[in-house]
This record gives structure tokens, C-alpha cells and sequence, in this order.
């Protein structure tokens, strides 16, 4: 065990120098090179054009390296292996495809996914909002922002044991352990197994990724209230103007562009979620997502072909939101 | 916003009200974790966390000891034994020896139990059975009992799980997994970032946009390409294809798009004059990044860190594809998720186990709150 430990300072120590080592060995190599050597000026010149043109390489490259190597190439391999077999070994064409929306669990998924997609961004950004607003004005909000917050520290997996233990069922002789079931009961309710209720067990697993994902909206919408210009708030107050039509009317209004953001910024997250339903259900009664399914054809059935197949069809959905954020990119930059 | 004059005593109670009702929704769940995960094992399984400051009465079996346990006394002969584990604070509250007749008896004063003997059972739980004549029985009876349980809390949740369950191991590989993945990317990315934000070369912007186009790719495209692309190396360069290396190369491979944009949205924030002027002065722009940028852009590279640990510390994913598990290897997540298989029923494990896992997060998110949020707010602010 101390030995792992040393071993992983031990690697820090090794991957930190080692990059310390490249980036000033290089720097550091073409100022010597093409640094001053007494040439005569015009010639001087040219080398230190030339130095300050290579410069920015060795900079990027490295960043260029890895993110060729684990995305970019990755996009277009996963695009071809989805029209190759199983192996990767021979073309099939559009065989995964059509794989694809003639399986039932397929389309379970696409349409868990959308709900998924419906719910999740929707709810968090309406509750992320509300808890921005309210705990904006009271004098212990701080306290309650940082507890509303907290569950994004929390990784899904250990998330989903802790929800899990609140949906516990226990047969209906014995005291309920799950606070679900117990709330269900003291109502005078029979419990139920929650998590293989069909159609209904995909919103209690939704609920995890909303608990964690409300206190991203809190923060993010929290900030642009705050940037609201206090002068139309006044205005509207000397109208005479209700809190609740200062809410609608005013303030939503003015962090609409924020709010689009939150959504966008969930919705990406909601495509990849697949610890949850792992870990919760693994896609049985009814609840598998595309992100497991592909997890499954991949390392449960070995299938390269239709696993990548799925992936595709996920960078496909999240292909418009790229789009946008690249060209809002481009235009805010010229 | 400041607090609006105009706002009456009952809008101001219901907003505290429904403020108070959504932190308690909020925060029961893992508050139930955490208390289980202290309680007695046995109490964890039979009544619901909320009860765990109450004492909570259970019906249970005894069964006395052999003949081989007498000792001889003054008057005859003495079986002693103790219902309760040692140290326990629960009493006896009644007792009988069927099992529909738990109410047939009080603890304190010895009863008739069979023709040649009596028993006496005090509320702690001490049962003396005594007899004039010799014992000879080779199977105790039983005896049924009903008692109070006080509340009982220990760490012996944790030390369980952290010994037999292959969790503290997993602690160890965690963070051997989350550690150098957290601090090679930034230093990485920082130096990209500065190339992007002030230096001057073709196809800049080309990469600008890639990186924000790359930042939403779902990790599930780069899985299987890039598994294949281990795999083929090594083999042939015969070293394992899933170790710690692995999935360090893949944490910082996954984690520099967004360690790029954000850095580099912090450094073209800076002021363009110190940097001209600097570049004027003859410095190179190695030495502007190492002597001026960086010590300026600690608090976005402090809130990069924080959130690539958070991402590594609690990743799943990653680590079961290019990690794999094994004695030395399985992470945390995987531990749980193993456990959730294996021990799913069993709670006082999983809840202690899940909140080791949940601890050392929780601890670095609250203490750097700050520049967790600011990296927030600067990583979900659109624009290059």
C-alpha cells in the first residue's frame, strides 16, 4: 500500500519533470539555435522570425498530440468501425444502423434518452433558478446555497447508492428502511419495489441527476441575477410592480442568454450519463440509456460494430449544440 | 439584488419556508446515509435512519448453553451466560420460552423452567440457570426474549469495510489514479492556453474552435478507437494495455479541452499592455508565460484542478475501460459498484463505504467553494 503511494508521487514526480523538461529543454534549445550569434543584423533577423514562429508549436503541440489522439482520431475511427462487423474486420454498411432501430432495446434507449432530455435540464434549471432567487435575499442563503450545492462533489456512483438506500423496499411485514416507502406507508400506501415500476423507475433515476445538477443551475443563474442592473428593478418597484411580475417580467427576461446556457450545459451531460443507470437498474426493467447500452454492446456482447454505432448516434445529438457554441464562439472572438 | 422594501411579513415567511422545505429535501438523502452508516448493523436493517436517536424494541431467540457449561455451585449446579454482546446498553423486557409466550415472564426474579431447575434473567441481559442436580443436556433450549435497544453508534461500519471489503484498497488506487491525472493536464494545458490567447500563428483560430467543438464530444466516440489503439501497442511494444499509465494518458486526453478553454479564457483576460510591453523589452514569450502568466492565472489554475480531481476522483467510466480491476487496480466507483452486486442488501457496507468515497470530495469541494464556482461561471459563460 505505501508502496503504491510512492509510486504514484513517484509518477508525478516523472510526468510533471518530465513535461517541465520538455517545455523549458525546448524553449531553451531554439534560443540557443537561432538566439543571437552575432550575425549581422538582416540575418539576425530572419532567425529570430523564424524562432518566434516555432515557438508556438512547442507550445500547442503537446495539447495538439494528446487531443488528436483521444478525440479527433477517436471521431472519425468510431464513425468507420460503425459500418464495419462486429471485429472491425469487414464493411457491412448500413447493417448496424438498421441494427439499431429494428432492437427494441435501441429504441427503449432513444426514448429513455429523450425523456431523459426533457426532464433533467428542465428541472434543474427550474429549481436551480427558484433556490437562486429565493436564497438571494435572506441572510442564511450562503448556508443554504452551500447544501443545495454539495451533491455535485458527489460521484454518480456514490450518488446512486445513497438514492438507492432511499428507494430501499422491504416486504410490507417488515419496517420500511427507505424513506420512499416509509413516507408511503405512514400514508397508509402499500410499498413497492420503486426501482422496477416500468416507465416510472426512469423519473426516480432521473431525480439523482437533477439533486446533483440543481446546484450547477443555483450557482451559474444565481450570478446573472445578481448582474441584473439594480435601477430596473427599482423602476419596476416604483410602478408598483408585484415580486412575482418582477421575477417574470423583469429579471427572467434579462438572464434569458444564462439560462440557455444552463440548459445546453445539463442537456450535454444528460447524453452522457451512464454511472446512474448502471448502477441503479444496469438498463433492466425498461430504464436503459444510449450511454449504457453502448457500454453493454462493447464489453457485455463484444460487438465494436454496433457499439460504435450507438456512439455515433450520440455525437450526432450533441452535433447542434457543437455548431452553436462554436459559432458563438467565432463571433464574440471577431 | 438588495432586499426589496416592498416585501410583507407573509411573502417573507413563505419564501424562508419553502427555502427551509427544498434544503431539507436536498440534504435528507445523504444525511440518511451518513447515519446509517454509523448505526449498529443489526438496528441499520430493521428500522429506518430517522429512528436512530430513539431506543427501538425487538423480539429475538436465545439459546442457552450445553451441559458442558455448568459450573458447580454451593446449592447444585449454575449455567451462566449473557444475552448481549459485551458493553451493550440494551434490557431484557420480557421473556418466555415459546415463542408465543414472549410476555410470560419479567426480567429480575428467577421462575420455575423445569421440573429440577429455575432461570433467572436479569435486564442486562445475564441468564442464570440453576439446577440441584447435575446437567446432562446436549442441545440448550431456547428462549425468547423481547428487549429495548438504546441507540448504538460505532465506527464498526467502517472498520469492516475498510478491512475486508477492499475498500481501503481502493482508496489507495483512487487516488493514485486521480492524483498525477489532475496535475499533468493543467501544466498542458496552461501552455496551450497561452499560445491561443497571445501568441501569434497560423491556424490559431482553427484550433480555438476545435477545442470548444471537442469540449462536447461524448467520451463514448473515444472509447473503443482508442482501447484499440492500447491494445496495439501493447502488443507490440509488450507492456500491458490497461495499467495506470493507460488511464492517465486517457484522464489527461479527456480533460485538456476544457482545461485549455478555460485557462485560455482566463489568460486573454489579462492586460494586453504587460504583456506587449514585456515582449518589447526583449523577453521571450517562455519567460512572459513562465514569470508573468502563471503566478496570474493561479486562480483559474486552481480552479481547473479542483474540478479535474472532483471529475477523475469520482469517474467511473474511464477507469473501467483503460484501468480494468484487479487486486492493485479496482478504483472506488467500481468498488461500489462491485458491492452493489455482491452485498447489495447488505447497507451497513454500502453506506460506509459510499460515504468514504463521498468524503474526500465533499472535504476539497468545501474548502475551495470559491474557485470551484469561479471556474463554474467562467467554464459556462459562452463566448471564446
Amino acid at each position: 500500500m505505501l508502496q503504491q503511494i510512492l509510486f504514484a508521487f513517484t509518477a508525478i514526480f516523472f510526468a510533471i519533470g518530465g513535461s517541465i523538461l520538455f517545455y523549458v529543454g525546448s524553449n531553451l534549445l531554439i534560443d540557443k539555435l537561432l538566439g543571437d550569434n552575432g550575425a549581422p543584423p538582416e540575418k539576425q533577423y530572419r532567425r529570430d522570425k523564424l524562432r518566434e514562429q516555432i515557438r508556438p508549436w512547442i507550445f500547442i503541440g503537446p495539447a495538439l498530440l494528446f487531443l488528436s489522439v483521444f478525440l479527433v482520431y477517436p471521431v472519425f475511427k468510431s464513425l468507420q468501425l460503425s459500418f464495419w462487423d462486429r471485429e472491425g474486420e469487414n464493411f457491412v454498411g448500413l447493417a448496424n444502423y438498421i441494427w439499431a432501430f429494428g432492437n427494441a432495446g435501441f429504441l427503449t434507449s432513444v426514448l429513455n434518452n429523450l425523456m431523459w432530455l426533457l426532464f433533467v435540464p428542465t428541472m434543474a434549471t427550474i429549481f436551480g433558478l427558484t433556490i437562486a432567487y429565493m436564497t438571494d435575499r435572506i441572510w442564511w442563503g450562503q448556508i443554504a446555497r452551500t447544501l443545495i450545492f454539495l451533491p455535485m462533489a458527489i460521484s454518480f456512483v456514490g450518488a446512486s447508492i445513497i438514492w438507492k438506500f432511499v428507494y430501499d423496499f422491504r416486504g410490507p411485514d417488515s419496517e420500511q428502511i427507505g424513506l420512499v416507502n416509509a413516507i408511503i406507508v405512514w400514508f397508509g400506501g402499500e410499498p413497492r419495489a420503486l426501482i422496477s415500476i416500468l416507465f416510472w423507475n426512469n423519473f426516480l433515476l432521473m431525480v439523482i441527476l437533477v439533486w446533483i445538477q440543481t446546484g450547477f443551475a443555483m450557482v451559474i443563474l444565481g450570478a446573472a441575477i445578481r448582474g441584473v442592473p439594480e435601477d430596473t428593478l427599482e423602476a419596476s418597484m416604483m410602478e408598483g410592480a408585484s415580486q412575482t411580475q418582477i421575477f417574470f417580467k423583469i429579471v427572467i427576461p434579462q438572464i434569458w442568454p444564462t439560462i440557455v446556457v444552463v440548459w445546453t450545459t445539463i442537456t450535454i451531460l444528460v447524453l452522457k450519463v451512464f454511472d446512474i443507470v448502471y448502477a441503479m437498474t444496469n438498463g433492466q426493467w425498461g430504464s436503459q440509456v444510449l450511454a449504457n447500452l453502448m457500454y453493454n454492446e462493447m464489453f457485455r456482447n463484444g460487438n465494436s460494430g454496433t457499439a460504435s454505432t450507438v456512439a455515433v448516434i450520440l455525437m450526432l445529438a450533441v452535433m447542434p449544440i457543437m455548431i452553436y457554441n462554436i459559432r458563438s464562439a467565432r463571433n464574440s472572438e471577431q | 439584488m438588495s432586499l426589496g422594501t416592498s416585501q410583507t411579513k407573509t411573502s417573507l415567511f413563505i419564501k424562508h419556508a419553502i427555502v427551509i422545505l427544498l434544503v431539507t429535501i436536498w440534504t435528507l438523502p445523504t444525511l440518511g446515509l451518513l447515519v446509517s452508516s454509523v448505526r449498529d448493523k443489526d438496528q441499520l436493517t430493521t428500522s429506518g435512519w430517522w429512528t436512530a436517536l430513539t431506543t427501538n424494541s425487538q423480539t429475538e431467540v436465545f439459546r442457552l448453553p450445553t451441559a458442558e457449561e455448568q459450573v458447580a455451585v454451593a446449592d447444585g449446579y449454575e449455567i451462566r451466560s449473557q444475552l448481549f454482546e459485551p458493553g451493550a446498553k440494551s434490557r431484557i423486557t420480557n421473556w418466555g420460552v415459546r415463542a408465543d409466550g414472549l410476555t410470560d415472564n419479567q426480567p429480575g426474579r428467577a421462575v420455575p423452567f423445569d421440573d429440577s431447575s429455575t432461570l433467572a434473567l436479569a435486564p442486562d441481559g445475564t441468564a442464570v440457570w440453576h439446577s440441584k442436580e447435575k446437567f446432562t443436556h446436549t442441545r440448550g433450549p431456547r428462549l425468547f426474549f423481547g428487549a429495548d435497544y438504546p441507540p448504538q453508534f460505532s465506527l464498526d461500519n467502517y472498520r469492516e469495510v475498510l478491512a475486508s471489503e477492499g475498500v481501503g484498497r481502493a482508496f489507495i488506487n483512487t487516488l493514485t489514479v486521480a492524483l498525477p491525472a489532475t496535475f499533468v493536464p493543467i501544466l498542458i494545458a496552461a501552455f496551450a492556453a497561452y499560445a491561443l490567447a497571445w501568441m501569434d500563428f497560423k491556424g490559431r483560430f482553427f484550433f480555438l474552435a476545435m477545442i470548444i467543438g471537442l469540449i462536447v464530444v461524448p467520451l463514448q466516440m473515444s472509447l473503443i478507437p482508442v482501447l484499440k489503439l492500447f491494445a496495439l501497442i501493447g502488443s507490440t511494444l509488450d507492456v500491458p494495455s490497461k495499467s495506470y499509465v493507460t488511464v492517465w494518458l486517457a484522464h489527461t486526453g479527456f480533460g485538456l479541452p476544457l482545461a485549455i478553454y478555460l485557462l485560455r479564457n482566463y489568460m486573454a483576460s489579462l492586460p494586453r499592455d504587460i504583456i506587449e510591453s514585456a515582449y518589447m523589452d526583449g523577453a521571450t514569450h517562455f519567460q512572459i508565460f513562465v514569470k508573468m502568466i502563471l503566478p496570474l492565472s493561479m486562480p483559474a489554475l486552481a480552479s481547473f484542478a479542483i474540478f479535474q480531481f472532483l471529475w477523475t476522483w469520482n469517474d467511473l467510466l474511464v477507469a473501467a475501460v483503460f484501468l480494468g480491476q484487479g487486486e492493485g487496480k479496482t478504483v472506488m466507483t467500481q468498488q461500489l459498484i462491485e458491492l452493489l452486486g455482491s452485498r447489495g442488501d447488505n447497507w451497513e457496507i454500502l453506506t460506509s463505504g459510499a460515504f468514504i468515497s463521498i468524503a474526500i470530495p465533499v472535504v476539497v469541494f468545501l474548502s475551495l467553494q470559491k474557485y470551484f464556482v469561479r471556474g463554474l461561471l467562467a467554464g459556462s459563460v459562452k463566448g471564446g
